[in-house]
């Protein structure tokens, strides 16, 4: 098992330097997660202009593949339309849970260093928790996001 | 002299030997042997358990206490055997005095509903520590909504101490029900039982102690330790998961209504009224978890094979070098320092975060607990959110914990 599939340079860095590690002003958008498995914790906050998304920054404690998830997720959603944040949505799901070619999509970008998570299923949740903050904050869902 | 006694005592286990015994140590996991560092977790099984438990299936698969036919029998004395096997490990009076249950979370939920409920009400109090698994504080919780009465926390000290002065100030009259661990699942701190049972009873409140770490670490007498209810888990004490016990003295068990109803636990049932069965099937509803029991008994009898303050203080010589050892890795914290304290070393590292340093070790076979291990107001009084948690068993040896130092060093170059 190569660990260096899991931690890659990419999230190494983000784990240890998160970008976007603070609350955007204005914000219209706030969502909360937690993963009770391991304590992790983020509040996300986003200023939706139109549909899109003009500023995005979290706060929160956690693991090197959920801080790095939450801080690629930040750099990767800045300027995009909704529609085009439910497709990233979407294909990141689908690389860390099931489809391996999705790893490929060039939409993907810096995101797909993400695609080593799928062989370790116990941390899938780690690297989704942002992601389905984000989802309950755009989709103002009441209460915290679960990683379920 | 002491530590000549532990010397000697320790030279007459023979861990080696031990490990021979059970089958799950002696694999291969992401191509490396196994190093299981979570028996706080459950225990790894002896293969005479295995066999105990498989027994029943393939030779003596019957329901208990039941028909008249030679397979029920066996099942029977079989299941009433590994009663009286616990009865004598736990050194209770009588095998009366021993509920079998699914586990420990089962044997305090029974205490709380049918000791607590009928009993408790406003103006009174349920005394619980700050460093108890969420089965000794949930239950607890319930029990107060339900009646009104309050539960009151005793404060642990920054090495994860139950200090007795801490104990006392928040003891009184209010107090009905003390409920604590008899060893910490988080930090292995052993809590003075002894001493808290008898300022508890003087006081005029009942004791209920969660065993699950305790039995394969400590010695639980329950005539020594006098305490009212003790609850523990087969699965912590080298037995199959699915079953556990419940010791509650004879006395308070016969006052107690039945926590559940159905088939075992009555003498007789008619529509108008239903006369419930003797001790200790009255707390017993439905079949059984039989081989699970049997499986318990079997486990009995391997663990006490042995010379038990043997095992102890061998266990305490691991503990000593691991926890010297994980102080040599740099940016260890170990969290929970407690005076003879047992089993379990819960540590941070600046480097990384638990679950990372899980994921690590776990690459190099060696199985350790992350999380908040289900006692996060313990994770709240040290502030953090989870820790790393390594917990031996009998079968670990020093060459398992200089495996964990070495992984932990992978940790430190992956993110050092």
């Amino acid at each position: 098992m190569d660990l260096r599939e899991l931690y890659q340079e990419v999230i190494l860095d983000h784990g240890k330097n998160p970008r976007n590690h603070r609350f955007p002003e204005p914000y219209n958008r706030e969502g909360r997660g937690y993963n009770p498995l391991c304590g992790d914790k983020i509040t996300l906050r986003l200023q939706l202009d139109g549909d899109t998304i003009s500023d995005i920054g979290f706060i929160g404690q956690g693991c090197a593949i959920s801080q790095a998830s939450c801080s690629t997720m930040t750099e990767a959603l800045k300027g995009k339309t909704l529609a085009e944040v439910e497709a990233l949505f979407g294909k990141f799901h689908a690389m860390v849970t099931t489809d391996a070619d999705a790893a490929n999509e060039d939409a993907l970008g810096k995101l797909a260093v993400f695609a080593g998570v799928r062989e370790f299923p116990m941390r899938v949740k780690c690297a989704t928790l942002g992601w389905h903050t984000l989802q309950q904050a755009l989709h103002d869902e009441a209460g915290e996001a679960k990683t379920e | 002299m002491a530590s000549q006694v532990t010397t000697q005592a320790a030279s007459s286990f023979d861990a080696e030997r031990v490990r021979g015994d059970f089958p799950a140590l002696h694999q291969e996991v992401h191509g490396q042997p196994l190093v299981y560092l979570d028996s706080a977790a459950t225990t790894l099984k002896p293969q005479v358990v295995i066999d105990a438990v498989d027994e029943v299936y393939a030779r003596d698969c019957a329901n208990i206490h039941r028909a008249v036919h030679l397979l029920s029998q066996r099942a029977t004395a079989r299941f009433e055997g590994a009663r009286e096997k616990v009865r004598a490990f736990l050194n209770a009076r009588k095998t009366s005095e021993i509920v079998f249950t699914r586990g420990t979370t089962e044997s305090i939920n029974l205490v709380a509903q049918s000791f607590g409920r009928p009993r408790l009400g406003e103006g009174d109090e349920v005394l619980v520590t700050e460093l108890e698994h969420h089965s000794n504080i949930v239950p607890w919780q319930l029990l107060c909504q339900q009646t009104g009465a309050k539960l009151v926390v005793v404060p642990i000290t920054d090495r994860g101490e139950v200090l007795l002065e801490a104990f006392e100030t928040k003891l009184s009259k209010r107090t009905k029900i003390v409920a604590f661990a008899h060893v910490s699942n988080a930090l292995g701190t052993v809590l003075p039982a002894s001493e808290i049972i008898a300022m508890a009873h003087a006081s005029g409140a009942v004791t209920v102690l969660d065993g699950a770490q305790a039995v394969s670490h400590v010695e639980a007498d329950m005539q020594a330790l006098d305490c009212d209810f003790y609850a523990f888990s087969g699965h912590k004490l080298y037995g199959p998961t699915g079953i556990g016990v419940l010791y509650g003295k004879e006395r308070l068990l016969e006052e107690m209504p039945p926590y559940q109803g159905g088939g075992d636990m009555i003498r007789s049932v008619t529509f108008e009224e239903t006369i419930y069965n003797e001790l200790p099937y009255k707390f017993e509803a439905g079949t059984p978890n039989i081989a699970g029991a049997i499986g318990l008994g079997a486990a009995v009898d391997y663990y006490s094979s042995f010379d038990l303050p043997a095992v102890h203080a061998y266990e305490a010589d691991v503990l000593r070098y691991a926890t010297d050892a994980l102080q040599t890795v740099p940016g260890l914290r170990l969290i929970g320092t407690a005076p003879g304290k047992v089993s379990a070393l819960s540590f941070l590292m600046d480097a990384a975060h638990p679950h990372d340093i899980g994921t690590i070790v776990d690459a190099e076979g060696v199985a350790v607990r992350t999380g908040h291990h289900c006692a996060q107001p313990v994770m709240e009084h040290f502030g953090v959110a989870a820790t790393a948690r390594a917990s031996l068993g009998m079968y670990n040896t020093k060459a398992d914990i200089d495996a964990l130092v070495r992984a932990l060093h992978k940790v430190q170059e992956l993110f050092g």
